[in-house]
Formats: C-alpha cells, sequence, structure tokens
C-alpha cells in the first residue's frame, strides 16, 4: 500500500498516459470504422468488396504485429517517423477501426427493411428516411456494443508499454522491478487503475441499452 | 439478401447500375494506384537523416535468409509455441468458462456474488497486465504466464457466454429435466449445458480467434511464440530483416485466424440451420 503512496505521482502520469492513448487512438477507430462502414454499407460494390477485405485482414492481425510494423518497420521506410505516442496511437486506431466498423454496420443493417419501405410509402425522400427514420433506430443500437469497442481498447492500450510508452502497463512493470516485495498490492493498484475506465464505461453501456431499447 | 441487402436503398435500375459500375472502376484504379504507389515506396532505396543509403523492402539483400533453413525452423518453433499456447489456453478457458457460468447462474447467493465479483475484475483488466501478474506472483515460466492469463481471461468471456446461452433456453427445458427426477445439477449438465453450447459454439470459436492473436502478447513477457521469433530474427541477423520478417509472421498469423474464422462461420450457418 505504501508503494503506491509513494509513486502516486508515476502512476497518475502512467493512468493519463493510458487515458491519452484512450481517446486519440479512440477517436482515431471511429473515423477510420466511419468510413469503412460507410464503404460497407454503400450501394457500390467495389467499395464494399475493398472495406470488407480490409477489416477482414486487419481484424486477423494481432496487435502487437501491428506496434511492430508502426514502431519497427515503419521507421525503415519513412526516414522521419513520428514519435512513439504518435505511432502507438495510429497502431490502436488502426487496429480498433475494424471493430467500430462493424458495430456501425451492425447497427444500421439491424433496422429493419420495413422502417425504410414505410419511409420511403409515406413519401419522405432519401435523405429524410436516413435521418429521421433509419439513423436515430441504428445510433441507439449501436452505443452499446460501440461502448464495449472502446472497452478493449482501453484494456489494449497495455500493449503499448512493451513498446516504449509509459503507461500504465509500463509503471506496473517499472515499480514491480523496483519493488520486489510489494508485487501484489502494486498489480491490484494498477488493475483497479483499469478498472475505474472500464467499469463506468460497462455500466454507461448497460444503462443506455436498457433507456434506449426499441421496443418491437 | 439479393435484390434488397440493405435498407438504406432500392435494388438498383440501370441507370444505377451504370452509375455504380462507374464509381467501381474509379474505385479499383484509386485503389490499384495507392497500392502502387505504397509498393513503389516501399522498393524504393530508404535514405536515412544522417545520409546512409539502405536497399529498399524488396531487395534480395532483405529477404536472403529466407533460404536458409535454419531461420524457418525458428519460424516454425515459434508457431508450434504459439499454436501450443493457444490450444492450451482454449481448453482451459473452457473448463474456466463453465464453471464462470455455473458459479454465476447458482442458487446460493454465498456462491453468485463472490463469483460475480472475480468475473468482472478479470474481465476488466488487461491480460497482459494478468500476464505479469503470473509471472511475478506465482514466479512460473513465461508460457504457463501466457497460457493462464488467457485461460482465466477468455474463461471469464466464454463464461458470460454460456450463462447468456443457458439464460435464453426455454423454460420447459429445466422444469422438463426436473419433472423426471433429474437433480438440479444433472439438469443443468445433461440438459441446459449441452444446448447452450451448441447454441453459443459460433461465438466461442470467434473468441478462439481473439485468444489466438493474443498469444502474440507473449512478444512483451519473452515467450518465444512467432512474433518473438521475428524479433530475435532482426535482433540476431540485423534490423534490416525486420520488414521480411513481419510479412511473413502476418501471413502466418493472417493464414492460422482466417482459418478459424471460417471454421466459425461455418458452424454458424450448421447451427443456425439445426435451429431452424
Amino acid at each position: 500500500m505504501q508503494v503506491l503512496l509513494d509513486n502516486f505521482g508515476s502512476i497518475l502520469d502512467g493512468f493519463l498516459m493510458t487515458l491519452l492513448l484512450l481517446v486519440c487512438g479512440g477517436l482515431g477507430a471511429i473515423v477510420i470504422g466511419l468510413i469503412t462502414a460507410t464503404m460497407r454499407i454503400s450501394p457500390v460494390a467495389s467499395l464494399r468488396a475493398f472495406a470488407t477485405g480490409y477489416t477482414e485482414l486487419i481484424r486477423n492481425i494481432p496487435l502487437v504485429m501491428v506496434f511492430i510494423f508502426m514502431v519497427f518497420v515503419l521507421p525503415l521506410i519513412a526516414p522521419n517517423k513520428p514519435p512513439y505516442v504518435v505511432l502507438a496511437m495510429i497502431a490502436l486506431a488502426v487496429y480498433t477501426s475494424p471493430f467500430v466498423a462493424e458495430a456501425l454496420r451492425s447497427g444500421i443493417n439491424g433496422v429493419p427493411v420495413g422502417q425504410a419501405e414505410a419511409a420511403r410509402s409515406v413519401g419522405l425522400t432519401f435523405g429524410q428516411t436516413l435521418t429521421i427514420i433509419v439513423l436515430p433506430q441504428a445510433l441507439r443500437m449501436v452505443v452499446p456494443p460501440l461502448i464495449n469497442v472502446f472497452i478493449a481498447l482501453t484494456k489494449n492500450t497495455s500493449v503499448a508499454g512493451g513498446f516504449f510508452i509509459v503507461e500504465l502497463f509500463a509503471t506496473a512493470r517499472a515499480l514491480t522491478n523496483s519493488h520486489g516485495n510489494a508485487v501484489i498490492s502494486i498489480l491490484i493498484g494498477i488493475a483497479i487503475c483499469y478498472l475505474v475506465i472500464t467499469v463506468p464505461l460497462g455500466l454507461i453501456a448497460g444503462r443506455i441499452e436498457k433507456k434506449v431499447r426499441v421496443l418491437r | 439478401m439479393t435484390a434488397q441487402a440493405s435498407v438504406l436503398y432500392d435494388a438498383p435500375g440501370p441507370k444505377a447500375r451504370q452509375r455504380s459500375i462507374l464509381i467501381s472502376i474509379i474505385g479499383i484504379v484509386a485503389i490499384a494506384l495507392l497500392l502502387g504507389w505504397v509498393i513503389l515506396r516501399l522498393a524504393q532505396p530508404q535514405i536515412a537523416v544522417n545520409g546512409n543509403e539502405t536497399p529498399g523492402m524488396f531487395d534480395p539483400s532483405r529477404w536472403d535468409i529466407w533460404t536458409y533453413t535454419g531461420v524457418w525452423a525458428t519460424i516454425g518453433n515459434g508457431v508450434i509455441a504459439t499454436l501450443q499456447a493457444a490450444v492450451i489456453a482454449i481448453v482451459g478457458a473452457l473448463i474456466v468458462g463453465m464453471l464462470f457460468a455455473f458459479g454465476r447462474l447458482a442458487d446460493t447467493a454465498w456462491i453468485r456474488v463472490p463469483v460475480t465479483v472475480i468475473l468482472e475484475f478479470f474481465r476488466g483488466m488487461p491480460v497482459l497486465l494478468m500476464m505479469l501478474f503470473i509471472l511475478l506472483v506465482a514466479s512460473t515460466s513465461s508460457f504457463w504466464a501466457v497460457v493462464l492469463a488467457l485461460t482465466i481471461y477468455n474463461g471469464a468471456i466464454i463464461g458470460e457466454a454460456l450463462r447468456a446461452g443457458i439464460v435464453s433456453l426455454n423454460k420447459g427445458q429445466r422444469e422438463a429435466g426436473l419433472s423426471i427426477g433429474l437433480s438440479v445439477t444433472r439438469t443443468r449438465l445433461l440438459i441446459e449445458f449441452p444446448q447452450a453450447f451448441t447454441q453459443m459454439l459460433p461465438i466461442i470459436i470467434a473468441q478462439s480467434v481473439v485468444l489466438l492473436k493474443d498469444t502474440s502478447l507473449g512478444y512483451i513477457v519473452a515467450y518465444a511464440e512467432l512474433a518473438s521469433q521475428v524479433k530475435n530474427i532482426g535482433a540476431f541477423f540485423g534490423n534490416r530483416y525486420m520488414f521480411s520478417g513481419w510479412v511473413v509472421a502476418v501471413v502466418i498469423y493472417l493464414a492460422i485466424n482466417l482459418t478459424v474464422s471460417w471454421i466459425g462461420r461455418r458452424t454458424a450457418r450448421v447451427v443456425a440451420a439445426k435451429k431452424a
């Protein structure tokens, strides 16, 4: 316990770095995922095929390999590489984007065809159908799985700790190295830091799921 | 799925089809140009900040180690280590998941509440931290750290899936079991669990892909699986082989994971067909 209090500063730094990775990686993933999802539901076959290929490819590559590419392989390709933090954010964003895209797509495809048909049959235009009928229903269904994706992302930020980034996991490793006698309390303390992020997110997801569920 | 694949647009008419073909052609050309540019960029000699020139990524000097059988043996060992950890962890995760599912469904609060708390704890923390935890607290080899952490973490997730499967069963299944004189435990084991398991099989297989990918975290806790072996090759033969090593490893990972994903999709179809 004393170790945790003594090193409160470095744990807080690690926590903030984890949060930074989560927020930036998450935003990047939303942008890429939105583009991929749009391509995947577009009427144009080639765009659909490209998005499907991208999704399948990235989803089946381990996060560690994405990190190895960003940290070790990319510098061989691009001589002036950005700092490691930015590389880690890109790696997390790219790795998470297919999961975001799948969540978005399943939400939009989950709206029954009859809803759009009914909207069109009462004379709404394509834009109106999309913004008034389909998207509001889709977004409600999308939020809980999307939050689950971000919970997974929170846990995945720990991989960055293995690649020169000092976030919570790296802090834990450094602390356990220097305080070998207090390993259990350090690890429980760090685990609680992660739970501080993931458990509330999970609760919010459950709440939203109950509150905005479309009754059918 | 033929004409009305999406809610967002009508089945395309002749005009829309023409437009779609046009956009397709433009899209394919754009993607081909992008890929071509990336390949060209990779193939060019690299000039570092200090003016040193290193050969491009497709230069033979970056690929020549792949003619040595020793290098392939190293990679092979990595693949075997990856699969070993994955298979043991999957079997373990199934057993742990079953225990978690039954624990959370137990009638006595003394079992249900602690199991729920433990499960939420394991589900909310990173696998990597758990590996470090096991490595330091139980002071095991890195192999067991990887396997045990993956077992517990994925056990928690599979446990939730199994529980959802049992809860979603028709109530009559349980009542029928009890009414023919089976005990509560036997009803759960003989009637409810097998049905929940088949129903959740696609999810369990999908989770196996996640588990397989997560074995690569062994890279960080120094377990000699596929990703680590690539690093070792880079360290031993020189950094210029990092790229080719990475390509080989990614291709192997894709081959394994896509196969498992494909099995998962097939199983999902079979399960759905059986249910219908």
